[in-house]
C-alpha cells in the first residue's frame, strides 16, 4: 500500500494534493452535494486544470452523482450548450471560473470547491450513497465535436471505466511506482489515463502545463526533473517534439513508456522518437469516446518506412472489434470495414439523444440475440500480420491536433455569424490545416460580390481580400481553440455538386491547387 | 509590412502585433502557432530556428522574434 501521504496529483502551478488530501475533499464535496439535496443527479465541474478539480469529480462521485468537466479555455458559448443540455444540479467553480458563470448570466447553482471540500464529512450520508451504488449508474458525461453544430454528451458508467482502467493497466504495466505525465485536458475521456489508474495503484500524475508543449526542449527538462517515466499523449504532442528538433538537443532520460493514440502517429516523428529511445516501450492506443477511453492497442517494436502505416494492433481483453462490409457482414481479411466495438467499455450512449444513440449502438448484425455494438465510423482492416490498421473516416469527422472536430460543428458556428451566408470547412491533411470557406449574405443573391466586376463563369473565384477581420473574432469568441480555422478564404459563390449539395472535393482540390500555385511564386 | 509581421497577420488579423508584448503569456499564440510560425519563417525568410531557441522569452512579442530571426540570420 502506497503511503497516503504521498502526493496524487501535481498541478501546473506546482501545487500538490496528497492521497489523504484527495479522499477527504472528495468526501467533504460528496457531503456537501448531498447535503444540498443533490445526489444521482449531473454536477458540472468548471474549473482550471488542477489536483482541485480531480477532486471535485471525485465529490460528485460520494455524492453518486456524475460529473460533466468543463474547462476554464473553453468559449462561453460551447459552455451554454453544454450547460443547456444537462442542465445541472449544481456547477463547482474556482476562484477563476466564479465570476464567469454570473457574467454570462448562468442560472444554474454554483459551488466554490473550496467551500465543497471544507464541508463536514457525513458518513451515514456517504455510505447510504455506496451501497445503493450500482455499477451501470454513470460516472461523467464528456462532450464530444457533434456533426449537427451541438456538442455531442458521451455517457461513461462505473463499469465501463473500471473495465478500461483494468486492461489499460495491464498494457501500459502501471504499478505503485509509476509516474504520468498527463497532457490530456480534464474535459476528455483522456485523461482517464492517469486519473483512474493513479487512484487504483497509489502511482502519481504531473498535469503538465499546457504551455510546455511549445517549447519541447523545456517540456523534455521537466519530463527528467520530475522523474516522469510513463507518458500517454496524442500523436501530434509527441510529433511535436521530434518535429521541432528538441529531441537533437535534450533527451527524455526516464520514460520507460510512452503510449500515443487519438490519430495517426506520422511514420518519419516516430521514427525518431523509437532510435533515440531503443530501451523505451512504445504503444499505440485506439479507440472512440463511445466505447471509454481506448479499445485496441499495439506494442510497436520496429521501426517503420514512410510508406507503412503503425497498425492500431488488437483490442483490449474484454473488447471486441468486428469489422463489418458494406452488406453489414464480416469483412475479409485485409478488406476494409467498419471497425465496430462490442464489450462491458460500451457507453450508454448520448446524453439526451435517443435518436442519435440508436444509430451509433446498434445491434450486432452477427448476434441472433439482443447484442450492442458501437459503429465508429472508422474503417478498419486486418493485415496479413494479423493486426487492425486504422484506414479512414467514413464521414467528415477529423482530427487535429489530438482532438475529433466534425467540420460540420465548424460550419455551423460559422453560419451563426450575422455575415455569413454560407460557410464550408475542409481540412487539407498533408499540412493538418482546417480551411473554412464561405460567401457573405445569401449565396447567389450577388450582394455582396465585389460591384462592376464581371463574373466569372467560372464558378467558386477567390476574392483576393482578407477574410473579414470579424468572422475570425466571430470564430475565435465562439469555438474551441483547437477547432478554429487556420486559413478562411471568401469566395463569390460556394461550388455544388449536381445534387446541390456543398462540392467539398472541388473546395478541397481548388485549396491544393492554390497551396502549390503559391508555393511556386514563392520559389521562383 | 515585413515578412514576419505578414506571417504573423495571417495567423491572427485580430491582434496588433506591434504592440502586444505578451503573446505567449496570455496564450494570444498557442502550440499550432508555433509549430505555423516556424515553418513559415523557414519557407518565406529561410531561417531555421533551432529547439533550443524556443523559449517563451523568445517569442512574447514581434520584437523578440524579430530580434531572434536577425541574430539567428547573423550566426550564419
Amino acid at each position: 500500500m502506497p503511503d497516503r501521504n504521498k502526493v496524487a496529483f501535481y498541478g501546473t502551478g506546482g501545487e500538490k494534493l496528497t492521497f489523504n488530501e484527495l479522499y477527504g475533499y472528495a468526501r467533504s464535496c460528496g457531503s456537501y452535494l448531498l447535503a444540498k439535496g443533490i445526489k444521482k443527479q449531473p454536477v458540472a465541474v468548471f474549473m482550471q486544470k488542477s489536483p482541485a478539480m480531480i477532486a471535485a469529480f471525485f465529490g460528485c462521485v460520494y455524492a453518486g452523482c456524475y460529473y460533466i468537466p468543463l474547462d476554464a479555455e473553453m468559449p462561453a458559448f460551447r459552455i451554454r450548450l453544454i450547460l443547456e443540455a444537462v442542465n445541472p444540479a449544481l456547477i463547482i467553480c474556482d476562484e477563476a471560473t466564479v465570476g464567469l458563470v454570473s457574467e454570462w448570466g448562468f442560472s444554474c447553482p454554483v459551488a466554490n470547491a473550496n467551500d465543497t471540500f471544507a464541508c463536514s464529512v457525513d458518513e451515514a450520508a456517504l455510505s447510504a450513497v455506496r451501497d445503493g451504488a450500482i455499477d451501470t449508474d454513470p460516472l461523467y458525461v464528456v462532450f464530444t465535436s457533434g456533426s449537427t453544430g451541438i456538442p455531442k454528451g458521451v455517457v461513461a458508467t462505473h463499469r465501463s471505466v473500471i473495465d478500461y482502467i483494468e486492461n489499460l493497466s495491464v498494457v501500459l504495466g502501471v504499478t505503485e511506482d509509476t509516474v504520468f505525465g498527463n497532457q490530456s485536458p480534464l474535459y476528455l475521456d483522456a485523461c482517464l489515463k492517469e486519473v483512474y489508474t493513479t487512484i487504483k495503484f497509489g502511482s502519481c500524475a504531473y498535469l503538465i502545463p499546457q504551455s510546455l508543449f511549445m517549447f519541447p526542449v523545456k517540456l523534455i527538462e521537466y519530463i527528467n526533473e520530475n522523474k516522469i517515466n510513463t507518458i500517454c499523449w496524442v500523436a501530434s504532442a509527441l510529433s511535436l517534439v521530434a518535429g521541432l528538433g528538441a529531441l537533437k538537443s535534450a533527451v527524455p532520460k526516464t520514460l520507460h513508456t510512452i503510449a500515443f493514440g487519438s490519430e495517426v502517429f506520422p511514420v518519419r516523428h516516430f521514427n525518431i522518437w523509437r532510435e533515440l529511445l531503443p530501451d523505451t516501450r512504445f504503444i499505440h492506443l485506439y479507440g472512440p469516446t463511445e466505447a471509454t477511453g481506448m479499445s485496441c492497442f499495439c506494442e510497436i517494436t520496429r521501426t517503420y518506412t514512410e510508406d507503412e502505416s503503425i497498425p492500431i494492433g488488437r483490442p483490449f481483453q474484454n473488447t471486441e472489434i468486428i469489422l463489418l462490409d458494406d452488406n453489414d457482414s464480416l469483412a475479409k481479411d485485409g478488406e476494409p470495414g467498419e471497425i465496430c466495438i462490442r464489450g462491458t467499455c460500451l457507453s450508454p450512449g448520448y446524453f439526451g439523444d435517443v435518436e442519435k444513440t440508436s444509430k451509433a449502438f446498434v445491434q450486432n448484425p452477427l448476434s441472433a440475440f439482443p447484442d450492442l455494438i458501437y459503429r465508429t465510423g472508422d474503417l478498419g482492416r486486418r493485415g496479413p500480420d494479423g493486426e487492425l490498421y486504422y484506414i479512414s473516416r467514413r464521414d467528415h469527422q477529423i482530427k487535429h491536433m489530438g482532438h475529433r472536430i466534425e467540420l460540420a460543428e465548424i460550419e455551423y458556428v460559422a453560419n451563426t455569424c450575422p455575415d455569413i451566408g454560407l460557410a464550408c470547412a475542409v481540412f487539407d491533411n498533408a499540412s493538418s490545416k482546417i480551411v473554412l470557406y464561405y460567401v457573405t449574405g445569401r449565396q447567389g443573391d450577388g450582394s455582396s460580390v465585389l460591384s462592376g466586376n464581371n463574373k466569372n463563369s467560372q464558378h467558386s473565384k477567390s476574392k483576393t481580400e482578407e477574410p473579414s477581420p470579424c468572422l475570425k473574432a466571430y470564430l475565435k469568441a465562439n469555438l474551441p481553440r483547437y477547432m478554429l480555422p487556420q486559413v478562411v478564404i471568401e469566395l463569390d459563390e460556394m461550388p455544388q455538386t449536381p445534387g446541390g449539395k456543398i462540392d467539398r472535393v472541388s473546395l478541397l482540390g481548388k485549396y491544393m491547387d492554390e497551396k502549390e500555385k503559391k508555393n511556386n511564386e514563392r520559389f521562383t | 509590412m515585413s515578412v514576419l509581421l505578414e506571417i504573423l497577420q495571417e495567423m491572427h488579423d485580430d491582434v496588433d502585433f506591434e504592440t502586444h508584448t505578451t503573446l505567449i503569456d496570455d496564450n494570444v499564440i498557442d502550440s499550432f502557432d508555433i509549430i505555423t510560425l516556424i515553418a513559415e519563417v523557414d519557407d518565406r525568410i529561410g531561417v531555421t530556428i533551432p529547439a533550443d531557441e524556443l523559449i517563451p522569452e523568445n517569442f512574447n512579442s514581434y520584437t523578440a522574434i524579430n530580434a531572434l530571426i536577425k541574430r539567428l540570420e547573423d550566426e550564419e
